[in-house]
This record gives C-alpha cells, sequence and structure tokens, in this order.
C-alpha cells in the first residue's frame, strides 16, 4: 500500500462528494447545465490518473461517455442523465472505498452500458433498457432491503446514505406526513379551480407554494427523486405564474398525476409509520412523469400524458418473484429500513425505464412484496417505534386561518373592552368587594381566553429544528468534518407563520456556521479545539420575543478579513472607521455574498442581506456576536407572532403612535448641547459617539406637536438594518402590546406607518414604519417649520 | 378620467328601491341602502399624516379599523362647522383587490331612508363636458326637491377630489 494510493484516493473521494453536491443542484432544464458536473469530472478524471482499477476506469469511461454526449447534445444534462449520475455517485463512492481497503468491487450495473440514445428526454428509450429494471426491483425484496443483507451492502455502510436514520426520524416522518396531506388538499383544491380557469393566478400561486414547500420538505427528508419531482411540477407552475408557459389539460393532468404520486407515498409512509404494511416497497412512476412535464414546457405533447388518473395500479402486475439480490446501487430508490418502523421506497430508476409504455400500467412496476415476506418486519414494527401514534392528523381541525385571525382580532377587543370596563371611574367609584372579586374573575377570564387564542396559531419550533439536525448531518458528511448539532428549546412556541418564515433563514445561517465556521477536524485538533465541531441551536423567551441563537465553535468572524472583502465589494470606503459589530453587520449588506449556490432546500439560493430582509419582514432583527478563533453567534429576535407586537407608545401633540419596541435602541431628552445643525443635512445628535440625525416626527407627519426644541422633547434612538434615526417625539407614554391591523388599501400609498392598534382606551393608533423612517433623507427634517 | 360607465350618457343607471338620503353642505344625496352597514356618531378621528385632505383618517368600529373619508372635501363642498347632526356613515364599498371593505363617510346629517320607484327616478342631466357624471347613478324627486344618487365604489376608487359640487345645482334650484 503506497501512500500515493492513498492520496489518489482521498483526492478522488473529495471530488466525488463535490459531484454528489452538484448533483443535488443541477436543472435538467438548465442551460450548459452540463458544465458543473463536466468540469469536476474533469478534476475526478485527473485525481484518479490512469492506474486506477479496472472496475473504477470502467465506471469514468461510462460517465465519460454519458457526459459527452450530452455535451455534444446540447450541453443540458437530461433527467435521464442526472438519475444515471445519481446512481453513478455512491457507486464510485463506494469502489473508491473499496479501493481502499482492497475490497470486492461493487457490481458494475449493467444498464449503464447502455448509451442513452436520442438526446432529448421524453424519447428515450433504448429498447434493451425494459429488461434493466430487473435488479432494480430485485432491490425492493426484503433480503436486498435488510440492513444485515448482501455483503456489498454490509461492507459498503457508506452506501447507505439515503437511508432514512432511524429512531430520531420517527417524529419527523409524522410530522413531514401530516404537513404534506395539508399540502396536498390544498393542490387539489387549486388543481381543481385551475381546471376551469387556468390562469387563475392565485391558485396558482398556491399550487406553486405547495409544491415548494414540497419539495423542501422532500429535500430534508433526502427524497431526491420525490424532490425532482416537486421540483418539475414547481418549475411549470412557476412559468405559468410568470406567463410563460400556458397549462394545457395535459398539464393539469400531470400536475394531478403527480399529486397523485406524492399522495400515494404520503399514505403509504402514513400506514407503514402506523405499522401497517411496514418495509412495503412503494414504487412510483416518477421519471416519467418528469419526462413528462419536460415535454410540456417544450411544448410537445408528453408521450404518456394519456395515462388515466395519471397513476397506474400497482396492483396490475404481479409481484415479482424474488430475485438474486443486486446491490444497492443499482437502484436510484430511496430506501428505509424496517428498524426504523417505515416504509421503503424504491422509485423505478429512469434508465431502465420503458419511457413509451404503450399502457402505462407497465412503466413503474411496483413490486409489493408478497405478504408472507412482509410480515417479520411487520412484527418488528412495534418494537421499534412503540411511541408512534396509530393514526396521523387524529383530533385535528384544520380550521380557515382567516377565521383564525377574525377570532384573535375579536379577543383582542374583549381585553381592551375589560380594561375599559375595570378601569371606568363610575365603576372604579364603588366599593363592593362583590364588585371587585367579579371584575378580577373578568379579567382572569380574559386573560385566558386571550392566551388559548394565541395559542391556536402556535406551534413547537421543534420540527424545524429538527430539520436542521438532519441538515448538518448531511453537511459534516458532505464536507468531511465532524459536527454535532445541539438543540436547546425546541418545545418554544411560535406562530405558525413565523416558523415558516424562520425555516429558509435558519437553514442559510445553519450551512453558514457549517460551511464557514466549523474548521476541519485536523484544523480544530491544532487550535487546541476537540475535533468535533459544535452547532448550538437554541431557542428562548425573552421579554416579547422569542430568541433564537445558532452558536458554533467554529472559526470565528474575522473583522479584518470582513473589511477587506467589504472594500473589495465597494460595500465601504477604504477610509471607513467601523467598530467590530458594523463590521460584522457588513456581512448581511447586499453583495457581500459571494453568489450563493443554488440550494436544494429554498431552491433559489439566498445570501445573508436576503436572510436579514426576511428577518426583518417579520418585524424581527438579528445580531452577530463572534471571537475570532472561538465562534460565532447569530442572534435572532423574532416576534411571537405576526399578529401582535409589543410597541414603545410615544405622544405627539395628543396623537399617539406605537414604535415597535425591537426596534428601539434608546430613548432620552437630549441636553442642550447634544444636538447639532450641520449645514445642508439637517440635526445631527450624538448618541454613544456616533452622529445620527434626527427626524422630528411632529413636523414629518405634520401634527400639532409642543417640543419645538429637541431639549423640550424625547429622542427615540430607532434602527433598522444598519440604519438608525432620532425620533423626536413630545412625550414617552409606554410600553403596550398591540394587535396590528391592517390600515387597507386607501393607505396603500403612505410610507409612514407599517399598520394601527388599538389602543386601551379604545381609540387607533398608528404603527410607525421604523424601516421607511430611517431610510428617509436626513435634510428632510431640518426644513419647513 | 376614461368613463367606464356602461349606460350610454344621460341614461339612470340608478335602480328603483331604498336609499339613504343624507345632506352635504345643504345638498342632499342618496345612497343605495344595501351600501349602507351602519351610522354611528362621530367618534374620535386619528388622523393619518400626509393623506389628501379628504381623508381624515382612521376610527375603531368595534375593533375593526377603517378609514374615514370626508365627502364634502371629496367633493370640494364647503365644510360646515361639525353639529350634533354630523355623523358617520358606515358603508360597504369595492375594495381595490376585490371583496368589499368598510369604509365610514362623515356626512352633515342624515336624512331618511326613502323608497324610490322608477317614477322617482331621473337620468342624469347633461351638466356639459365640466363634469364628469360618472359617478352619478341618477336623480330621484322627493317631495319638492332632488337628491343626487352617488356611486360610492366609483367615488372612493378616485384618490383625489371630485368637482361635484355642481352637481348640487338641480337641487338647489328646485328648494
Amino acid at each position: 500500500m503506497s501512500n500515493d494510493r492513498f492520496e489518489t484516493i482521498a483526492r478522488a473521494k473529495k471530488v466525488v462528494q463535490q459531484i454528489g453536491l452538484e448533483l443535488a443542484f443541477v436543472d435538467a432544464v438548465k442551460e450548459n447545465g452540463a458544465d458543473g458536473i463536466n468540469e469536476l469530472l474533469r478534476h475526478l478524471e485527473s485525481a484518479l490518473g490512469n492506474d486506477s482499477p479496472e472496475p473504477v476506469a470502467e465506471a469514468m469511461a461510462t460517465v465519460r461517455q454519458w457526459i459527452d454526449q450530452r455535451v455534444a447534445a446540447d450541453n443540458k444534462l437530461s433527467s435521464v442523465t442526472i438519475a444515471r449520475l445519481g446512481d453513478w455517485q455512491p457507486w464510485i463512492d463506494a469502489a473508491l472505498m473499496s479501493w481502499e481497503y482492497e475490497l470486492p468491487y461493487p457490481p458494475f450495473p449493467e444498464g449503464w452500458r447502455i448509451p442513452e440514445g436520442v438526446p432529448a428526454p421524453q424519447t428515450t428509450a433504448p429498447p434493451p433498457a425494459a429488461a434493466a429494471p430487473a435488479p432494480a426491483r430485485s432491490e425492493a425484496s426484503p433480503a436486498g432491503r435488510a440492513p444485515a443483507a448482501p455483503a456489498p451492502a454490509a461492507l459498503l455502510p457508506e452506501q447507505t446514505v439515503e437511508v432514512m436514520p432511524v429512531d430520531a426520524d420517527a417524529e419527523m416522518l409524522q410530522l413531514f406526513c401530516a404537513e404534506a396531506q395539508d399540502l396536498l388538499q390544498d393542490i387539489e383544491q387549486g388543481v381543481l379551480v385551475l381546471e376551469v380557469s387556468p390562469t387563475d393566478s392565485s391558485s396558482l400561486d398556491s399550487l406553486f407554494r405547495a409544491f415548494h414547500t414540497f419539495k423542501g420538505n422532500v429535500g430534508v427528508m433526502k427524497l431526491m427523486v420525490l424532490q425532482q419531482l416537486a421540483h418539475e411540477l414547481e418549475s411549470m407552475l412557476d412559468a405559468a405564474r410568470r406567463g410563460k408557459y400556458r397549462l394545457v389539460s395535459e398539464s393539469i393532468t400531470a400536475i394531478l398525476s403527480g399529486a397523485d404520486i406524492l399522495k400515494r407515498f404520503v399514505a403509504e409512509l402514513s400506514n407503514q409509520i402506523a405499522g401497517v404494511h411496514t418495509g412495503r416497497t412503494i414504487d412510483l412512476p416518477i421519471p416519467q412523469l418528469i419526462d413528462d412535464v419536460h415535454a410540456l414546457l417544450a411544448g410537445e405533447s408528453p408521450a404518456a400524458a394519456k395515462a388515466p388518473g395519471g397513476v397506474p395500479q400497482a396492483e396490475a402486475v404481479p409481484a415479482p418473484s424474488p430475485l438474486p439480490s443486486t446491490p444497492p446501487p443499482a437502484a436510484a430508490g430511496l430506501f428505509i429500513p424496517e428498524a426504523a418502523a417505515v416504509g421503503s421506497m424504491a422509485a423505478s430508476p429512469p434508465a431502465p425505464l420503458p419511457v413509451e409504455p404503450p399502457s402505462p400500467s407497465q412503466a413503474p412496476v411496483a413490486p409489493i412484496e408478497p405478504v408472507a415476506a412482509a410480515a417479520p418486519p411487520m412484527a418488528k414494527a412495534p418494537a421499534a417505534s412503540p411511541a408512534a401514534p396509530p393514526v396521523i392528523g387524529s383530533g385535528i381541525v384544520r380550521v380557515d386561518t382567516l377565521k383564525l385571525d377574525g377570532l384573535i382580532d375579536l379577543v383582542g377587543e374583549l381585553v381592551i373592552a375589560q380594561s375599559m370596563v375595570v378601569q371606568n371611574p363610575e365603576l372604579k367609584a364603588i366599593t363592593s368587594a362583590h364588585l371587585s372579586r367579579c371584575l378580577g374573575q373578568l379579567r382572569g377570564i380574559t386573560s385566558d381566553l386571550q392566551r388559548t387564542a394565541m395559542s391556536l396559531r402556535m406551534v413547537p419550533i421543534r420540527s424545524t429544528f429538527q430539520k436542521m439536525s438532519r441538515l448538518v448531518r448531511d453537511l459534516a458528511l458532505q464536507q468531511g468534518k465532524e459536527i454535532a448539532l445541539e438543540l436547546e428549546g425546541e418545545e418554544t412556541e411560535l406562530d405558525r407563520n413565523i416558523v415558516e418564515e424562520l425555516s429558509d433563514p435558519l437553514v442559510h445561517m445553519i450551512r453558514n456556521s457549517a460551511d464557514h465556521g466549523i474548521e476541519m477536524p485536523a484544523a480544530r485538533t491544532a487550535a487546541g479545539k476537540p475535533s468535533a465541531g459544535t452547532i448550538t441551536l437554541r431557542a428562548f423567551h425573552q421579554g416579547g420575543f422569542i430568541v433564537i441563537q445558532i452558536e458554533d465553535d467554529g472559526r470565528g468572524l474575522s473583522p479584518a478579513k470582513i473589511r477587506a472583502k467589504a472594500i473589495e465589494r465597494g460595500i465601504i470606503r477604504a477610509d471607513e472607521v467601523l467598530d467590530d459589530r458594523e463590521t460584522f453587520d457588513l456581512i448581511f449588506a447586499a453583495g457581500f455574498s459571494t453568489a450563493e449556490k443554488i440550494t436544494d432546500l429554498s431552491g433559489r439560493g439566498v445570501g445573508m442581506d436576503v436572510v436579514r430582509r426576511n428577518i426583518e419582514k417579520m418585524r424581527g432583527k438579528i445580531e452577530i456576536d463572534s471571537v475570532e478563533g472561538r465562534g460565532t453567534t447569530f442572534t435572532l429576535y423574532v416576534p411571537l407572532t405576526l399578529a401582535i407586537i409589543e410597541g414603545l407608545l410615544v405622544g405627539i401633540g395628543d396623537q399617539r403612535y406605537v414604535i415597535p419596541t425591537l426596534s428601539v435602541r434608546e430613548s432620552f431628552r437630549p441636553l442642550p448641547g447634544m444636538v447639532t445643525q450641520v449645514q445642508g443635512r439637517g440635526e445631527v445628535v450624538s448618541v454613544r459617539g456616533r452622529l445620527t440625525p434626527i427626524l422630528r416626527l411632529g413636523r414629518h407627519l405634520n401634527t400639532p406637536h409642543t417640543a419645538t426644541d429637541p431639549t423640550e422633547g424625547i429622542i427615540v434612538v430607532v434602527e433598522a438594518g444598519q440604519d438608525s434615526r432620532c425620533l423626536l417625539v413630545d412625550q414617552l407614554i409606554g410600553k403596550q402590546e398591540v394587535v396590528i391591523k391592517n390600515l387597507g388599501d386607501m393607505f396603500r400609498h403612505q410610507t409612514e406607518f407599517a399598520g394601527a392598534a388599538i389602543l386601551g382606551d379604545g381609540r387607533v393608533g398608528l404603527i410607525l414604519d421604523v424601516n421607511a423612517l430611517v431610510k428617509l433623507k436626513p435634510r428632510n427634517n431640518g426644513e419647513a417649520a | 378620467m376614461p368613463s367606464t360607465s356602461p349606460q350610454p350618457h344621460g341614461h339612470s343607471g340608478a335602480l328603483p328601491g331604498k336609499y339613504l338620503t343624507f345632506t352635504l353642505s345643504g345638498e342632499s344625496y342618496g345612497i343605495p341602502v344595501l351600501k349602507v352597514r351602519e351610522i354611528i356618531r362621530l367618534c374620535p378621528i386619528t388622523p393619518v399624516a400626509n393623506m389628501p385632505e379628504h381623508v381624515k383618517g382612521v376610527i375603531n368600529l368595534r375593533g375593526k379599523v377603517i378609514p374615514l373619508v370626508d365627502l364634502r372635501a371629496k367633493f370640494c363642498l364647503p365644510i360646515s362647522t361639525d353639529t350634533e347632526r354630523n355623523c358617520i356613515v358606515v358603508t360597504q364599498i369595492a375594495a381595490a383587490g376585490g371583496g368589499t371593505r368598510l369604509y365610514g363617510v362623515i356626512v352633515d346629517g342624515v336624512e331618511e331612508v326613502a323608497n324610490f320607484t322608477a317614477a322617482d327616478l331621473e337620468p342624469t342631466p347633461d351638466f356639459g363636458g365640466a363634469v364628469d357624471s360618472m359617478f352619478i347613478t341618477g336623480m330621484a324627486k322627493a317631495g319638492s326637491g332632488v337628491k343626487t344618487l352617488i356611486d360610492l365604489d366609483k367615488i372612493s376608487a378616485v384618490d383625489g377630489t371630485i368637482a361635484i359640487q355642481a352637481l348640487g345645482l338641480p337641487s338647489s334650484q328646485a328648494s
């Protein structure tokens, strides 16, 4: 064993991992989509050199042939090629491992030698391919799936990257099923509308969102085939939404078929979680549908679009007799060991799929295993997940959120009415123990009612956090790092809308921490840290907010490097003086992040600027703490709910305004001399050594005000993003939680107010839009007396 | 302003039925009673800054924040000082994004709910080019006076003011 060989293998493995990553992002319709893979393949070829063993060399030659063919055709990756690459990548990974440890090589899948055929994916129907499903299908046989099955699989544990993790994810799967069922209902409703009016934009939007969310969910679960299906349908809907594509009845059939496939998968999965038919293979005609969608988008009539009802029934095909088991690499399927008490799903690999079936029922052969074979796993199921509730979604009522909002509004009003009664001076004059007891009871019930009403919208953040643990595990594997994710406060509840909005920013920040924060094990050891990095994700209440922290013990942010990069990108001038906090803030500046890769989770990449924008959209904020060499902590402050904010009540003349507390940094009465007039720029006040422009709110809002001189009023320092302003108000009245009300379309053009709220005395107070106020040109306030 | 009015000029678009009539600066106007949600007394108004003069602000209608419009300012009518008779007519109007929306209208005083038959209704007279009659659905004879029937949906869709005061002329001539 020469060291050279190990080095070669290590280099090759790294490239193979990159290929795996790249594969997650490829898109069959993308122009020049083959370039990325081609490039990586060249790296791999040069890493391997000329003396790789025969199976590896053959696999390399095969893949080179595929790619060259695509490059020669239209330089796009076809879905067939993508699926083949999806098989090839784990295979080569396994082969490299065999090489490294001198183990037997995994058998070379015969189907790969068959050329892809005509370039257009929907017409690729290599005649011999029909023979190929057999090895793939045998995957479904119990022996092929069992963890301790055939020798190659046992020897190559890396092969099981697509296996659902065992116990930890049982709950996640349930959540996934529950959510998926909701989404599928939305999809069905949307499709019904679209059948009548194919251009209905709100249905298109909701369908698009449903598929997008679904894609994200299955992506997290690593159900790549489903993810691709959802992605294709999403792309089609996106095109329709943007008016680039007009839905025809075939496309609606395709959407319905897709929904049916997803539905079947979800139904089967929930059954299996509940212990019915555990371990049964779920086989879905996905690649064919994907090709249909491509054909539709290309304006062609899909070969199989006539498929009645979309999904051929599995029962149409007799269960195959158990075949000699072939190793996992042959199958594109995802499979889940029955130890997890959930089902497995082996999607037909696209390559062997007969793409032009005269009768579609033949295409996706569903190898339902014989009942006898399914029996042992069934017996095992209860033991594996005793906690799993028998039926998913039992006892849950789906309520229209509008009704829920209406209820919450009314409860808010009840609370105000209650306080008006309790504080009524005439009632207060009555000194009756009985009355005050009654009033106390009224108050108690009202606040209970309010809490309950608010809790209707609340969900624990657990499911979002758990998705992250999956993400961290995958990222760590991909990058060869050791990362432990610690979760704290998963039971913290927050508004469902916020949980949804939080998911993407969290994914991005976790990726960031894992990619850039945590170092490679060797570097960590060299720095005197444990080789395994830790990312801590915690949620807790603080004040009226939910705080979410993402803390890593990685290399931390380097102010000097950030500064250099910001100067290089023209975000700051070279002579600007910034403290550390301001420097860290630069990573949120638009244009700071390099072009982000499109992630498989969001589909559309987000940089840190988008993260911050998302957080601010939900009236939250984000802070960074970092010690170079020690780690970085991102702290998100988000409101408990989008419906209620904690506001600082300020008075200007006899009007009261609400400033969201989260935007308020401090407030003080300025002393004479603190305020400086800057020629042409208005007034500034020095706040902690920093000159901040003053915005005289009374003047700006044309409201009668008493504080004509800043020293007679109160300065409230507000900030949003990197901007801050000193708002001059007459007085501070207090803090109050208010229910946010929309101002309505009559006020759609104004920018000063984010909404309105009903204050304790029943009058309406306007909520200032701090994001808009801080962006006002500073000189606006000095003029116009 | 493009005329979106479907009926030919001079034809009455107003349908017979019940109308709520009210006064603005001495003139009588009517709106279909089905558009009226309720009538409330003047209540504390929260002004919204930097809005046109006719947008008085917002009020709290039992927990709902609704905009309040002063039709006198909208129609460029002289604004008399507020009196006891002033009140807010809460109407339901078509919202820009579809559906309806509550909309408060300050009026000098509410008169009555009158039933106008087809015989009472007359098409909008031709005032010449100076006045866009798309906001007027017709005129109704009631006793000695004439009421101008207005289309609040269209009026509210216009952000600026409307030169409608000339339309009060027939009514003032008649009285």
